[in-house]
This record gives structure tokens, C-alpha cells and sequence, in this order.
């Protein structure tokens, strides 16, 4: 039954369904108020969602994929589909999110002050999940690069949604700036892809890897990892991140960060494992170099925030970082010709890409409920919002707590698979290898403990203890569609990581579907330990961890409650020594990072600006008030991007002297190219 | 299942928590006796939990119920563990939750909430606590996954107790490396246990407090079961410490000689970190807090050192 599903009609009829919904909202707003608009247009997009969640699962569970292709009036673009086992995998978690991102967007408007218009929301989000639909099953490379301009193009206007305030419209157009950047690295990789097989066809790359000079290779790996790293958020390419997250709407971030990044790492992955297999080792090392970079400085930049959204912005950029480092193993495994250890690397990049699209999209839907309930994303303001929001609390205690990597939830398995993939890297042969395994090793045992010391602070400050504002005191739990996606995506955090082994197993599967340069599909050898699920059981069993752990702990709470039975529990104030406690008493979120900013103060240049104000100013010796501002220098714009643009703006100057607006001198200009290129042409 | 494998296993998952005050009590009396003073007796932290489980509960207004699940979790996961690691014997002990990776990140598991529950009473002392507790768990963690990943790779697995099994068959000179990740671990243990040099786990002095902050708030059963989970786990530190990096007298057989021969060894292993901890808190002062990174990154150094050398010979 479910077999039926898996063709590409069910595809295109879900886009037909997204298409309708989205430019319904136009019609339905005329009638009705916004929030039936948001109904249908956010409604029909949670629809659309299940369908394509039914078509990409119906195609993993058949095991065969599908493809068509429609010629278009152009001659090199033509309207290919394919949808493989990779592509079915990326549309099964892109379909998740946009289902679930989908239904709280429902409540969201109304929650959030309903600061835009649903009808042109609605559409652009339709554009948006459209763009982002087509992105895995593009089998074109130009046809690939109007889908991307696509899902780049509408996920601007939705960050400028709320454009009446001025900063959003800023971070706006500082990422569309950046990724049309990336956009045109990714062309030029095709460019000289399609000039060194002579289509733009991805099944023509495919085909031809034997015949491409490795000068070639080297650029087209080289400008594909940067140009899809910025739309990843590598660092130093990272710098619209942290801006466009937090100013897009709650649900358009959570699909940003949980499924748009992962478009780029769908297509790195392409690159070195599908078109142009085979890349020399030192790939993986830069992978592996760029990956520890970004975690490690990502989960720091994320302990310096007060807001919280670009706190899981940066979080974002650390979690990219960890799948690049599977992916390095995983081509300088390949490099080496070690297949299985590739896969293997390859399915750690997968589970973490999967299991981040869950928790980071939960988090960011909390952090959205928690901003849009007490109308301020400053963490400073939060306290005590486990009171009042107790669903939401428990929900984004558990995407802490997967995001930390504990045990025995999803985060912690697939970390655990990506440590194993690099301890296997750390044996290989030559010590320039091993040093960057150990450095790569070292890199993600340090994020490991800062991302748990980054999300205590998180969660701790934004819902324990005592309301640090008015504004948190009277907050109040956000509605059904929009309690309802957290706990389904907090659900599935657990059994992802309970049943690991059955995912990990699945994963190799998907992964084997990636057929090799050699022509032979690596399927067969993978049967065999998909079969021998054995192998993988006893490699990391969650579910009997969980178990046991959860009978340890129900044992224990009941032998110590019967032990102090008779015992009572009052409850008091906290120790206060003899003041009365405020919300000025409790810790604050900056100086619960302080410690470690001092610490890593060489990276991440901490400044402190002390403000006074005099009763007197001329006698300057009683003061009124004290202002102390904390921030950080940001060091990518400082020494890359404003000399970048100080450069930019030079030439620019220089090139303004040919512009003298006399008509003559234009006319001169003509008559002299005329003249050299008949000397060209004669000569 | 003969009534020595009952016996065995029941004795495995009880021991940590029944000896694990009675390492306390000795490091108390060593320090007392180093003071030129009687001390307590090597028995007082039994007394101390019984007291504790005794008195009433008071618990903050300004607390959710992460304050009230905190301390069962803390406990149960060092219960938990200690079940997991081999003690006395490795055939009690092959279970899934000994992979190393698992077993820090249950520490870590354990460590967040507490954590989080040192900030729930909105005390200033609880959340700088929580803050520093943080900052030196992430630091040392590093240093332990690499003197831990150091007889992974030795040993090819990534089981304690596949690890102990292969490691007793090597000479010395294959030891080398396993004792420089050897000093990484003592000083990750020194760190996670919150003992000096780090932090002082008998202070009366907020500006002192890391671990003893956190759980400033407590009374009753719940700081009875927190006091006692932090014994466990200074007793799971030593046992993994001793097994794994000295892994000889550790029985593999069902056979009572053989227990008693593995745990009297144990014993012995136990009084060697016991004394040198001790000894330690006796001679050395606490160090500063910025100079805590120092330490820890010297753990974090050390055990890629250890890791270049034995993937290189």
C-alpha cells in the first residue's frame, strides 16, 4: 500500500497543494480575517508536508528511486528530477520540519503581535518550502540553481516579515548579500563542471568523473565547499547567521536552521561522494579543519549571547561544524579507497544532520513561544517561565539536553558515531593525517562540554528561578498549535535516540544507495550488514541503557521515599542571609558566562564599557549611576568584511574617475575600443 | 544462575554505594591525621548519611521540580554506572553502558542537572556554583575522553571491560603511553570530583564553593542522596582509574578465590589513590580559579600526547 506513494506524482501533486495554499491566502484574506488566512495557507503547508513525508518515506522503505525529466524552451535547463536514497533522506527530514514548522504557524502570528500580513507570509512560506522541496530532487545544475535562488529569495522576504523594525530589514539584506556570495561560488563550480563534461546534467557528471583534469577537480571542490558553506554557515563565512535568525519569525528560523543549512550539506555531500567521488584526501582534512573551526568557535560565540536566538544561530554554526567533521572522515576514508569506514563516517554526518534538524528546530519553536509570550528575546528578562509555561519548559529541556549530547537521546547517538568515525580516522598512516584526527577528536570533546555548559545557562536562566522582568511574571503558555509540533519533535528526540541501532542500520542503507564511480552499487555489500543488524546492536544498544537507567532510577526514587516517609518538606524562602531576595539577587546570563569568556577572552575579545553619571559634573565625585555594557568585538567584520569592503569601495572610487558624465569623453571611449579592436582583429 | 553469580552481581551493582562513604571517612582521617588531630571515625559519613535521611526537608518557593528531580538523577546515574565498570571482577560487568563515551556523558547527564538545579533557588551562590561547576566540566572533559580513548585504541574497543581484558595481557614498555594518559586522568578525576586543587569539597566559604555551592540549598533525604552520589563517584573515578591504567588482579572467573583475590587487589589499588588524594589535599592549596584551565588543558595536552604516541608506535 504504502509502495503506492513512492512515485513522482505524489511529489507534484503535494506541490500542487503547497502552490494552492499559498496563493489562496490572497483570496481567503478578502473574506475572511487573518486568522482563517493563516489557517490555509499555514494549513495547507502542514498538508503539503505529510505528503511529501509519505512520498520520501515510501521511497526509503521501497528502496528504489524515481526520476522524470521535463525539457524546457531553454536548451541546457531542463526540469530533471531524482529522487534517490539521499535525496528521499533530505526530503523526509525537510517535510518533518515543514510539517511541524508548518502547524505552529498557525498560533504564531496572533502570538507574536501580528506584526505581518498572512496572506503574503503565507505565500512566500509556500515559495519557500517549494524551494526547499525541489532543492534534493534537482537533477540539473541549472535547474539547480533556480530552485536555490528560489529558497534563497523567498526566505529573505520572510525574514523581512517584520520589517517596522530597522535592524530586520539590515540583517535582511546582510543575507541575501551572502548568499548570493555563496551563489556565485556554486555557479562557477558548475560552470567548470559543465565545461569539463560539457552538460549541465548531473547524470553527465555522474558519468564522466574519469575525464576531468585534476586542476579542474581542485577548483570545483574548492569553490563548491566555500560557496554551499556559506549557505552552511561555515566560519568565517558564518556572518548572516546570527543576523537573520533571530529577525526572521519563529517557525521561518526553525526551518532555516533545521532544514536550510542542511541543503548545503545535502549538496557537499553530492560532490564528494555522488558526482566526484574519489577526492584526493586532503579534502576531508580541509573539511576537517573547517569543521572543528566552526564547532568549536561556533558553541563559544553561542556562550557570549544574551539573545537567545542568535545564541542558537551560533549553535547552529557549531552543529554544522560537527557534521563537516563526518563528512571529512568520511572522504579521507574514501581517499584512502577504505569504503566501509566512508560510509560509516558519511552516516554519522546523516544521523547528526537529522537529529539537529529536530532539536534545533524544537529549540527555536521554544525560543520563539518563550520571545513572542513575554515579548522580548533578551535572555536577561526571562526567570521563572517554568511556572507559567511548564510545556513549553519541559519541551526545551529536552532539546537542551539532546543538543548537549546526553544519553540516551538522539544527540548523544550520533555524536557518539561521529567520535567513532574520527577515533578510526585517528589510526590511519601518515601523521599529518592522524594530527588532524587528534586535533578534530580534541575539538569535539571541548564543544561537547561547552554546548552543555552553554544550554544550562539557557534553559537555566530563561525558566528556573525568579521572574527577572514584569513581562516574564505575567507570560502566559502559548496555544495549542503551537505546544502541540514541540512535543511531537521532543517525542521523537527520545525514540531517535533510544532506537539508534535501528537508525544507524537504516542510515547505512540510505547510504550504500550512493552509487560509487565504480558503476557498482555498493548496495549489495551493505545488505549484508544491514542484515547482521547484529554488528550494530551490540555497538551502541540506547534502548537497554534507557531501560536500565530508568529502572535504576524508579527503584531508587521509591526506596527513598518509603526510607523518609515520615519525614516532612516545608516550604520556604530561599536562603537569603537576612535581605530581601530580588531578581537582582539571581545570576545573571552574562555572568554565568563570564567565566568561560575569560578564559577563551583571546578568541573571543570580550569588551566592558563603564558609563558614569555624576550628581555633580563639575566636582565629579558623587555618582548618580553606573553603566557597565559588556560586548563583544566581532572579528570577522573588523579584519575580513570592512577591509573587504574598504578594497571593494576603493576600486569603486578608482573606477569612478572613467564615469566623468561629459558625453565627449563617452564617445571617446567608443571611438578608442573601436580602434584597438580593429588592430585586434586585423592583426 | 548459580548463587555465586547471584551473589556477585548483587555485590557488583551494591558495592560502589555501600563503600563509597567509607573511601570519605579514610581520606578525612589520612588529612585529620596529616593535621596532627584525631579525626573522625572512617565510619562518621555513614552517621552523617543516616543523620541526613533522618531530618525534614526544606525546600525553596522559588524552586520547580528540576530542584526536586535533580538529586535522584545525580544518584541514579552513579549507581547506574558503578554497575557498569569492572570492580572486582569482569564478568559481572559486560554490559552496553560500558562504553566509555557512554559512561561520560552519563557524567555529563548527571552534571547538567545538577547544574540547572543549582540555579532553580535563585540564589546568587547557587548560580555562580552552576557557572563554575560548567566551566570545569567542559574544560575536563577533554582531558578524560582522552586518557579514557587512550586504552580504547589499545585495546580496539571501546568497552571498559573489554578494555581491562585485553590491557592485563600487555607488558610495560606497551604501558608506557596508557601511564602518561594515566596523569590526564588523575587530574580529570581530581577536577570532576571537585578535590583540590580545584575546588575544596569541605569549605565553608562561598567564594570557595564550586561543587558544595550548588547543593547549598539541599536538606534532608536530597542532600543525603547528593553527599552520597559524589562519594560514588570519586569511588568510580578510582576504580576506573586503577583497573583500567594498572589492570592487573582482576579475576574473570566465577570463582569465590578468585573474587576475594580481585577484591582484596582492589583494596589495595583503592588505599594507593586514596592516600595520594589525600596527601595531596594535605600539602598543596587550592588553586586559583583562572589557573584551574592551566591544569585542565596540561590533562587535555598530556593525553594527546599519550594518543600521538600510541598510535604512532
Amino acid at each position: 500500500m504504502i509502495e503506492s506513494f513512492a512515485t513522482i506524482d505524489t511529489f507534484f501533486f503535494a506541490f500542487g497543494v503547497l502552490l494552492l495554499g499559498g496563493f489562496s491566502g490572497f483570496l481567503v484574506s478578502r473574506i475572511a480575517n487573518q486568522k482563517i488566512t493563516d489557517m490555509a495557507t499555514q494549513g495547507s503547508a502542514f498538508i503539503a508536508s505529510l505528503l511529501v513525508m509519505l512520498f520520501s518515506g515510501s521511497i526509503l522503505y521501497q528502496g528504489t528511486g524515481v526520476a522524470q525529466s521535463f525539457e524546457s524552451a531553454f536548451p541546457m535547463l531542463s526540469f530533471s528530477f531524482r529522487i534517490d536514497g539521499l535525496s528521499a533522506f533530505f526530503l523526509l527530514i525537510i517535510s518533518a520540519v515543514g510539517a511541524m514548522a508548518s502547524l505552529y504557524g498557525i498560533g504564531y502570528r496572533k502570538q507574536s503581535g501580528g506584526h505581518y500580513r498572512s496572506e503574503s507570509f503565507g505565500f512566500f512560506f509556500a515559495i519557500f518550502l517549494a524551494g526547499l522541496f525541489l532543492v534534493p530532487a534537482a537533477n540539473n545544475a541549472l535547474f539547480f540553481l533556480v530552485v536555490w535562488e528560489i529558497m534563497s529569495l523567498a526566505s529573505y522576504f520572510l525574514v523581512v516579515s517584520e520589517y517596522h523594525e530597522a535592524k530586520n530589514v539590515r540583517a535582511g539584506f546582510l543575507y541575501l548579500l551572502m548568499t548570493h556570495f555563496g551563489t556565485v561560488l556554486i555557479a562557477l563550480s558548475f560552470l567548470l563542471a559543465q565545461r569539463a563534461t560539457g552538460s549541465f546534467d548531473f547524470d553527465m557528471w555522474r558519468a564522466s568523473l574519469g575525464s576531468i583534469d585534476a586542476a579542474t577537480l581542485r577548483w570545483i571542490y574548492g569553490l563548491a565547499i566555500f560557496g554551499f558553506g556559506t549557505k552552511a554557515g561555515i566560519i568565517p563565512l558564518h556572518i548572516w547567521l546570527p543576523e537573520a535568525h533571530p529577525a526572521a519569525p519563529s517557525h521561518v528560523s526553525a526551518l532555516m536552521s533545521g532544514v536550510m543549512l542542511k541543503t548545503a550539506v545535502f549538496m557537499i555531500i553530492r560532490f564528494f561522494f555522488d558526482f566526484f567521488p574519489g577526492a584526493p584526501m586532503e579534502w576531508g582534512l580541509v573539511l576537517l579543519v573547517l569543521g572543528s573551526i566552526s564547532a568549536v568557535l561556533g558553541v563559544l560565540y553561542a556562550l557570549s549571547e544574551s539573545d537567545v536566538k542568535r545564541m542558537l544561530a551560533y549553535s547552529s554554526i557549531e552543529n554544522i561544524g560537527i557534521i563537516f567533521l563526518g563528512i571529512g572522515s568520511a572522504v579521507v576514508a574514501l581517499g584512502y579507497g577504505m569504503e566501509k569506514f566512508a560510509f560509516f563516517g558519511l552516516a554519522a554526518a546523516l544521523y547528526h544532520t537529522m537529529n539537529h534538524a529536530m532539536f534545533k528546530s524544537l529549540l527555536f519553536l521554544g525560543a520563539g513561544s518563550v520571545a513572542s509570550a513575554t515579548g522580548t528575546r533578551d535572555i536577561e528578562r526571562y526567570g521563572g517561565l517554568i511556572r507559567v509555561m511548564p510545556y513549553t519548559a519541559v519541551f526545551f529541556l529536552l532539546g537542551s539536553m539532546a543538543i548537549s549530547a546526553l544519553p540516551p537521546l538522539n544527540g548523544f547517538a550520533s555524536e557518539w558515531l561521529t567520535f567513532q568515525s574520527l577515533f578510526i580516522g585517528a589510526s590511519s598512516p601518515s601523521i599529518l593525517v592522524k594530527s588532524v584526527f587528534i586535533g578534530s577528536i580534541a575539538a569535539l570533546a571541548l564543544t561537547g562540554g561547552l554546548v552543555a555548559a552553554c544550554f544550562v545557562k539557557a534553559f537555566g536562566i530563561t525558566f528556573l528561578a525568579r521572574p527577572r522582568s514584569d513581562a516574564s511574571r505575567d507570560a502566559k503558555e502559548v496555544s495549542f498549535f503551537m505546544l502541540v509540533p514541540m512535543g511531537i519533535l521532543a517525542f521523537s528526540l527520545i525514540l531517535f535516540g533510544v532506537f539508534s541501532t535501528t537508525v544507524i542500520a537504516a542510515l547505512v542503507g540510505v547510504v550504500g544507495s550512493i552509487a560509487p564511480a565504480t558503476g557498482e552499487p555498493l548496495r549489495f555489500i551493505f545488505w549484508e550488514f544491514i542484515e547482521k543488524r547484529a554488528i550494530f546492536s551490540t555497538v551502541l544498544p540506547l534502548e537497554w541503557v534507557a531501560i536500565g537507567f530508568a529502572a535504576v532510577l524508579a527503584s531508587v526514587v521509591a526506596i527513598a521515599q518509603w526510607f523518609a516517609r515520615k519525614r516532612s518538606i516545608a516550604i520556604v524562602r530561599t536562603w537569603d542571609c537576612g535581605e530581601n531576595l530580588t531578581s537582582r539577587t539571581e545570576i545573571t546570563g552574562a555572568s554565568f558566562s563570564r567565566a568561560l569568556m575569560t578564559i577563551f577572552q583571546g578568541v573571543l575579545r570580550p569588551t566592558k564599557q563603564t558609563d558614569v553619571e555624576y550628581h555633580d559634573e563639575a566636582l565629579r565625585y558623587f555618582i548618580k549611576s553606573r553603566t557597565v555594557t559588556t560586548d563583544r568585538v566581532d572579528v570577522y567584520q573588523d579584519y575580513l568584511y570592512r577591509p573587504a569592503q574598504s578594497v571593494l569601495r576603493w576600486f569603486g572610487d578608482k573606477a569612478k574617475l572613467v564615469q566623468t558624465g561629459n558625453i565627449n569623453t563617452y564617445l571617446l571611449y567608443i571611438f578608442m575600443t573601436l580602434i584597438a579592436l580593429l588592430i585586434v582583429a586585423t592583426k | 544462575m548459580t548463587t555465586l553469580q547471584i551473589i556477585a552481581t548483587l555485590l557488583q551493582v551494591l558495592f560502589v554505594p555501600m563503600a563509597s562513604p567509607l573511601i570519605i571517612g579514610i581520606i578525612r582521617k589520612v588529612k585529620a591525621r596529616m593535621q596532627n588531630r584525631d579525626g573522625a571515625s572512617v565510619l562518621q559519613p555513614y552517621f552523617d548519611l543516616l543523620k541526613l535521611f533522618r531530618k525534614d526537608e526544606v525546600i525553596s518557593e522559588d524552586t520547580s521540580f528540576i530542584f526536586r528531580i535533580a538529586p535522584f538523577i545525580v544518584f541514579c546515574v552513579t549507581i547506574f554506572i558503578g554497575a557498569s565498570i569492572p570492580i572486582f571482577s569482569l564478568v559481572t560487568t559486560y554490559l552496553p553502558s560500558g562504553d566509555f563515551l557512554v559512561i561520560m556523558y552519563f557524567f555529563v547527564f548527571g552534571t547538567f542537572f545538577l547544574a540547572l538545579a543549582g540555579m532553580d533557588a535563585g540564589s546568587g551562590f547557587g548560580g555562580f556554583g552552576s557557572s563554575r561547576e560548567m566551566m570545569v566540566s567542559a574544560l575536563a572533559e577533554g582531558g578524560l575522553l582522552f586518557s579514557l580513548l587512550i586504552p580504547s585504541v589499545a585495546a580496539e574497543t571501546t568497552n571498559v571491560v573489554g578494555m581491562v581484558a585485553v590491557l592485563q595481557e600487555f607488558s610495560l614498555i606497551q604501558l608506557l603511553p596508557i601511564f602518561i594518559a594515566f596523569l590526564a586522568f588523575f587530574i580529570a578525576l581530581l577536577a570532576e570530583n571537585s578535590r583540590f586543587p580545584v575546588d575544596n569539597p569541605a569549605t565553608h566559604l562561598e567564594l570557595t564553593m564550586i561543587h558544595e555551592a550548588m547543593i547549598l540549598e539541599y536538606s534532608g533525604k536530597r542532600l543525603a542522596l547528593l553527599e552520597w552520589a559524589s562519594a560514588n563517584k570519586l569511588l568510580i573515578f578510582i576504580a576506573l582509574g586503577g583497573n583500567l591504567f594498572f589492570p592487573w588482579g582482576i579475576g574473570s572467573e566465577f570463582e569465590f578465590l578468585a573474587i576475594i583475590f580481585s577484591l582484596g587487589v582492589f583494596a589495595l589499588k583503592t588505599a594507593g589513590f586514596v592516600l595520594a588524594i589525600a596527601v595531596l589535599e594535605s600539602i598543596i592549596a587550592k588553586f586559583r580559579i583562572f589557573r584551574v584551565p592551566d591544569l585542565l588543558f596540561t590533562s587535555l595536552v598530556l593525553g594527546m600526547i599519550a594518543l600521538g604516541i600510541i598510535i604512532t608506535i
